[in-house]
């Protein structure tokens, strides 16, 4: 099954028909909302939410914002927390930085990534710790930590 | 007061090793396979038992965060969040070569305050007592003395008292440059190495010199292996 949208064979645009796009050229700043799966190849600076649909970076992708979809798959880049309902992706020569909670997570050798992947099974959302340094587009919460003393003879 | 271990391990006999009489001999036709480390097509699977240490500390909790230095992988994903628990994944190889690789040298490039100060605010960067297991794997190593004192202090602060961190020295003293690895977990006591190219480390460890470099921790475990990875366990 493929995991990509199909491509149009009518035009020489590579953005598939029936799916919203952002193309290399365009640049947006702001919040994104969506109603529809999206594939964004160009440049987005601040948030991106698709409650119950796909978000797919492509290659030429740049996304610094915090994202929110069902399902996300990443070929490009992202910096930012990515929050996926389904599933996350992150393909080869893809680069994501930011902590992600998803319920499934698939990432392919030669994909980078830093930060921390939180596995949330139903609507119960696991805390994490969070950097000293905010992260683009989203607020952290104090971390809160419980300490397990252990004494090894 | 730092308490410290040795576990002598017998992993049968890797040819060409040189052989430790105090090890325990295996019964012939019984056990585990001859090597400790068997080769595949570039992959190598290492039994590990610091490996097994470390899980085994983390058997009877949740929902722990666990540091993994080696970089994002499918399997150390999948096998860490199988068990319940948070993982915080960073390639520190990567982010040491790019923070101190040319041009200049890589170990005199450590002593640069500015690229020392970018380093340690984007890698280890978190609140206190975030952790409760560290995999660093072998990247100490490759620290020079300053910033692995940085690094180490760093790892103290952040791990959660009673966690355990694993680590890997490489052994041979005579060597000039040692295989840098990609660790990925296979199982509870099984990793896969695959080298991503060689580097000399910044100093080789004996064993003083890593309970001096751990002084601050509660315990220290080593695991003397046949081959060339000395396993350490270290408790804070």
């Amino acid at each position: 099954m493929a995991s990509m949208p199909q491509r149009s064979p009518e035009t020489h645009n590579e953005m598939p028909r029936g799916v919203a796009a952002l193309g290399k050229s365009v640049m947006v700043k702001g919040q994104i909302f969506s109603r529809e799966d999206l594939t964004i190849d160009g440049e987005v600076e601040g948030t991106v939410e698709l409650q119950e649909h796909r978000l797919t970076v492509g290659p030429n992708g740049k996304v610094q914002a915090g994202i929110k979809a069902r399902e996300i798959v990443v070929l490009g880049a992202v910096h930012g927390n990515v929050e996926a309902t389904d599933k996350i992706e992150i393909r080869k020569d893809a680069k994501l930085v930011g902590d992600i909670k998803t319920a499934r997570i698939v990432i392919e050798d030669g994909a980078y990534f830093k930060g921390s992947i939180d596995i949330t099974k139903g609507d119960v959302a696991k805390s994490q710790p969070t950097r000293q340094q905010p992260r683009p587009a989203q607020e952290q919460p104090p971390a809160t930590v419980a300490a397990a003393a252990e004494v090894k003879r | 007061m730092l308490k410290h271990w040795k576990e002598l391990l017998g992993a049968g006999q890797a040819p060409g090793s040189a052989g430790n009489s105090s090890l325990a001999q295996k019964t012939p036709g019984v056990g585990p396979p001859p090597q400790s480390r068997q080769r595949s097509e570039g992959v190598q699977k290492r039994q590990s038992p610091g490996l097994e240490q470390f899980f085994s500390s983390i058997r009877d909790q949740e929902n722990l965060s666990i540091l993994d230095l080696a970089g994002a992988s499918q399997a150390n994903i999948s096998f860490i969040t199988n068990l319940g628990h948070r993982i915080y994944s960073d390639d520190i190889i990567r982010t040491l070569e790019a923070a101190f690789g040319g041009p200049g040298d890589f170990y005199e490039n450590q002593a640069d305050p500015e690229r020392v100060r970018k380093f340690m605010s984007g890698t280890l960067d978190f609140p206190e007592q975030s952790f409760g297991g560290a995999l660093v794997w072998d990247t100490l190593q490759f620290l020079a003395p300053s910033l692995l004192h940085d690094t180490v202090e760093q790892l103290y602060n952040v791990l959660q008292p009673g966690a355990s961190m694993l680590a890997f020295f490489h052994a041979d003293e005579k060597a000039r440059s040692v295989p840098i690895y990609n660790y990925r977990i296979a199982d509870a006591k099984t990793i896969l190495l695959t080298s991503r190219g060689t580097r000399a480390p910044a100093q080789f460890f004996n064993n003083r010199a890593l309970e001096k470099l751990f002084s601050r921790f509660q315990s220290l475990k080593f695991f003397l292996t046949r081959d060339a990875l000395r396993e350490v366990i270290v408790k804070r």
